[in-house]
């Protein structure tokens, strides 16, 4: 059996657990872990298929998610149009900060990123229309497609199911294509991809844009789940804690970004009465990670599955 | 992670299946303090908070032997989506039947809406803002402790009628910020006093120089901060440093607690005027509470917002005991307020049909460091403001609940 | 906006002089980051957690040993620096051969634990710290702080310093050819890896004296490291981090640029430096004071 037959085998049988899971997981829980499951697949295409690691995803997760819960709320839009809105709002976010922060490369497109996503923040905070701390709240799950009572959380659980697919499908044939070769390509030697005569700088755009909208598509997601838009899906710490979730996943693997996703969001479930401890088990599992097995867990694994076959 | 998953899984089974019962009102009542156990808000509720409850719980089991009541606590990290969720799965699966404390407005907020939406109970103490009874009222919520147009009015007429009758704001730029220098410049024009100007900061911010710069040159007797926490604390530390009440300014907090003076030490906060409903040393019973209180919080003083958990607690259970029923939040919170208030912190009081809990108000000044006689010995009373003027007019609040009758 | 230009000369004046204050701590905290990323080549994301930790390293020996802010100033610097050699040699030196993003994803987990153990230690709504140089200066359009003076004054001296120790002397030569050339710099008989371990802890030590210099003016809190930490990245993608005296320049620069914007349109006072930053990326990518590559 080979490597893709494999990850196709995995992936199909994670998808059947995810079928049952609302049974047995309390459904909200759910939603949330497939949401950062989604916005962390969606960030390791950026660090993981191209090798920039951005520090400011946090801007198209919260902004769409403001988007959306002000469309939804405010103007009335049935919840899907507010997603597609909110997404679409990421696209041209990650449209109009992606030209400005390939500019830079390695540490410095991490600090562009952090500064941007900073002047998002203080955008949500300040403006009339966010709610300041309050954020935007109560905003209804209304009908999908004016038939679709989303107000029940089993129901609700099966359309996030269907968003989150549909955006890991995004993601897993991106990847798989020519174009996805091209990053990698890009990743591995950018003078060299250079002088094959690709315009590497297009390329990193694309794949800047391509994950912020899918960030986006889980900000969205998100807000109608939870049914609030606020200042934590904007502020710099959710940056870092998808940097903390695809690392302790694996970078540049394929489930790997969903593992660590789920995980740490149970890890907060844990520790909800910890308080600060959670900072700073997080902080730990980073120096860990970074530290020991750099590969994530998905990556390891797959290291120890290939030395195995050897 | 399969076998994460499994667990999980497992786990939540086991809750379900206890909490079918937890529901049930014969097994006795649950109390959930949702607090700020980690964040910037931590000394004013956090860890006190849940004491006070437990404290209410146990003072109530002297005239109720028998009853069965149970306290948890949970940290919403200032942030109202965990707030959210945590209240939902308090809600439907762990049988909690009433969520106390509530710190900021953002979590509040959120947590009386769920509150509303599963027929339970939200008692707010921590959060301030007057949306609580206004525009975001419900029938299964009461604002407790303070609000913030209740500090506003206290604040700024006090000050007005003691001859600081010019004012000039510093204000953080944000929604909280603007409704406190709006509803007390209301307050200041209504008594005859003049606003010369504001500056808004942005939130938040480290230097303040700068806006106390443009506020010493306003030439305006009061400088009105109208903002929060750390903002507030950094604000008044460096107003000293550039001697502006030394120049004949006073400062004005609008939203400050006992914690913060404690950071602030008396040396700089000196002078201070702000509006609270309850201080520590103002009765027997309420030193006694302080007593026990620092005894278990590593000699930490009880804030307004402690004993609001407190009085909050008291009154729910004795509402309970009234309906001998805990199933119905709506029900319950419409007997606290057809009961009476009475407890031993805050006296006798009343709760208003919008969920509005009425009980004096208190405008303290904070001693200089010559007069303090012992630790937390801080506050003086300024004057008393009574709860028929210290809190919004019930036909201003525009909250549904009473707009409809 | 156009009648606050109507702001008189001197009150002008003394908003230029609290910029340059603030302008102090930003120059301290960005030479620190320019001086490791220099020798170093790793973003240190632990600087504001660190800088918090001069703060509270110095209300301790206050609180619990009685020592004032003057020997807080001398003593300070050295436990936290010693605090980075510490983090150098056991962490950070294992990650030299690797992409320099994991440097910074290791003193970004690093700074999480610090600032979460004090959170968890001292809560977070701050701790007193006493004005060791209290009164002021009345100028006439302004009362000038001793200390905010003292503090601008300090910040430039050291600051100087640093500039003239790298670029001007033996030693710092010794530090800038290590940074070109580690392996003939070895060859010559130098031992790097201790180069590298005493460049962390100074980088490091400088930021426990800007701690130390913001505790009198500043709330002490765990959180005040973190919110400053970003403003002090964008001021070194401007500075472009190519020259420790384009580092000290820019640092100094915007905090006046800051203070201006603080009189003219306060709410965009946050952001300034973050508009700033995106003009010189569209025009100027490498950075004021940058090489391009």
């Amino acid at each position: 059996m080979n490597g893709k037959n494999l990850e196709v085998l995995v992936m199909a049988g994670l998808f059947v657990l995810l079928l049952a899971a609302p049974f047995v997981v309390y459904p909200v829980l759910m939603m949330q872990m497939l949401c950062f499951a989604l916005f962390a697949s969606a960030f390791n295409l950026l660090i993981g298929y191209v090798g920039l690691l951005s520090f400011g995803h946090a801007m198209f997760f919260g902004g769409a998610a403001y988007i959306t819960a002000h469309t939804v709320k405010v103007m009335g839009f049935p919840p899907e149009a507010g997603i597609l809105a909110g997404t679409l709002a990421a696209a041209v976010l990650a449209l109009a900060t992606g030209v400005l922060a390939i500019r830079r490369q390695g540490i410095y497109f991490a600090m562009v990123t952090l500064a941007l996503a900073q002047m998002v923040y203080f955008y949500c905070l300040q403006s009339p229309y966010t709610g300041g701390e309050d954020g935007i709240q109560g905003v209804p799950r209304g009908r999908m497609f004016g038939m679709i009572d989303l107000s029940n959380d089993l129901t609700l659980y099966y359309v996030v199911l269907a968003i989150f697919t549909f955006g890991f499908f995004v993601i897993y044939r991106t990847i798989h294509s020519p174009f996805g070769q091209v990053l990698k390509a890009i990743r591995e030697n950018e003078p060299r991809a250079i002088s094959l005569g690709y315009r590497v700088d297009q390329y990193k755009l694309m794949a800047f844009v391509l994950s912020g909208t899918l960030a986006g598509l889980a900000g969205s997601t998100k807000a109608i789940v939870f049914q609030l838009a606020s200042l934590t899906d904007a502020a710099w710490q959710m940056s870092g804690e998808v940097v903390l979730m695809t690392l302790l996943g694996g970078l540049g693997t394929v489930i790997g970004p969903a593992v660590g996703a789920i995980l740490i969001i149970l890890m907060q479930e844990k520790f909800k009465t910890l308080g600060d401890w959670v900072l700073v088990t997080q902080g730990v599992v980073f120096v860990l990670t970074v530290l020991l097995f750099r590969k994530g867990i998905a990556g390891e694994i797959a290291a120890y599955a290939t030395r195995i076959r050897r | 992670m399969r076998s994460r998953g499994l667990i999980a899984g497992l786990m939540s089974i086991g809750l379900a299946a206890t909490s079918a019962h937890a529901v049930d009102t014969s097994e006795g009542i649950k109390i959930g303090v949702l607090t700020d156990l980690s964040g910037t808000y931590s000394d004013l509720s956090g860890a006190g908070s849940v004491w006070s409850a437990k404290q209410a719980v146990a003072d109530y089991l002297k005239d109720h032997p028998g009853a069965k009541i149970e306290v948890v606590q949970a940290d919403h990290q200032n942030k109202p989506d965990i707030a959210a969720n945590t209240a939902r799965q308090w809600f439907d699966t762990d049988g909690v039947d009433v969520i106390v404390d509530l710190v900021t407005s953002s979590t509040a907020i959120a947590v009386v809406n769920i509150a509303k939406e599963k027929n339970k109970v939200a008692l707010v103490s921590g959060a301030g803002s007057s949306d609580l009874t206004g525009k975001s009222c419900t029938p299964n919520s009461i604002h407790w402790t303070y609000d913030t147009y209740a500090l506003a009015t206290g604040t700024g007429s006090a000050v007005v009628k003691t001859g600081g009758d010019s004012w000039f704001f510093l204000t953080a730029d944000y929604a909280f910020g603007q409704a406190l220098e709006r509803d007390t410049s209301a307050v200041v024009l209504k008594n005859g006093g003049k606003v010369l100007g504001s500056v808004k900061h942005p939130f938040p911010a480290q230097d303040f120089s700068s806006f106390l710069l443009q506020a010493q040159a306003s030439k305006a007797k009061v400088i009105g901060l109208a903002n929060a926490g750390a903002d507030t604390t950094n604000a008044i530390k460096q107003a000293s440093e550039f001697g502006i009440v030394q120049g004949g300014q006073s400062l004005a907090g609008l939203l400050v607690f006992l914690s913060d003076v404690h950071a602030l030490g008396l040396k700089t906060a000196q002078g201070l005027v702000f509006t609270e409903s309850w201080y520590w040393d103002t009765s027997d019973a309420n030193r006694a509470f302080a007593k026990a209180f620092s005894a278990a919080n590593n000699g930490k003083y009880p804030t307004m917002v402690h004993a609001g958990v407190y009085s909050s607690v008291i009154h729910y259970l004795k509402a309970v005991d009234a309906l001998k029923s805990d199933t119905d939040g709506a029900a319950v919170v419409a007997k606290m307020k057809e009961l009476p208030t009475d407890d031993v912190l805050y006296g006798k009081g009343t709760v208003r049909a919008d969920g509005r809990k009425l009980h004096d108000m208190y405008l303290f000044e904070v001693k200089k460091p010559e007069e303090s006689k012992g630790p937390y010995d801080y506050y003086k009373v300024r004057a008393t403001i009574p709860a028929a003027d210290a809190f919004r007019p019930l036909a201003e609040g525009n909250c549904p609940l009473t707009a409809a009758k | 906006m156009f009648e606050l230009l109507g702001v008189a000369p001197q009150a002008l004046f003394a908003q230029l002089i609290v910029g340059l204050s603030n302008g102090a701590f930003y120059a301290l905290l960005s030479l620190g980051l320019a001086v490791i990323f220099g020798m170093l080549n790793v973003i240190n994301f632990a600087h504001g957690a660190q800088y918090m930790m001069g703060a509270f390293v110095a209300w301790m020996l206050l609180t619990y040993a009685g020592l004032p802010f003057w020997a807080a100033l001398v003593i300070v610097p050295i436990v936290v620096g010693a605090f980075g050699l510490l983090i150098e040699k056991l962490l950070l030196s294992r990650l030299y051969q690797l992409d320099h993003l994991y440097g910074l994803l290791l003193t970004f987990g690093l700074a999480l634990i610090i600032e979460g153990v004090f959170r968890h230690q001292y809560g977070v709504s701050g701790l007193p710290y006493a004005n060791p140089l209290p009164g002021y200066l009345p100028l006439g359009f302004m009362n000038l702080p001793y200390y905010r003076g003292f503090a601008i004054l300090f910040s430039l001296i050291v600051c100087l310093a640093t500039w003239y120790t790298i670029e001007k002397t033996k030693l710092g030569a010794y530090l800038r050819a290590a940074t070109e050339r580690p392996d003939l710099v070895q060859a010559m008989g130098i031992n790097v890896p201790r180069m590298l371990s005493l460049t962390y802890a100074f980088g490091v030590a400088l930021a426990g004296l800007a701690g130390v210099l913001a505790a009198p003016i500043y709330s002490v809190t765990p959180l005040m490291g973190s919110s400053l930490i970003i403003v002090v990245f964008a001021v070194v993608v401007i500075g472009g981090m190519g020259s420790i005296l384009g580092s000290i320049l820019t640092g100094f620069g915007l905090g006046l640029v800051e203070g201006l914007t603080k009189v003219f349109y306060p709410p965009a006072s946050n952001t300034v430096v973050f508009v700033i930053m995106v003009i010189v990326l569209l025009l100027r990518p490498q950075g004021l004071f940058g090489t391009p590559k």
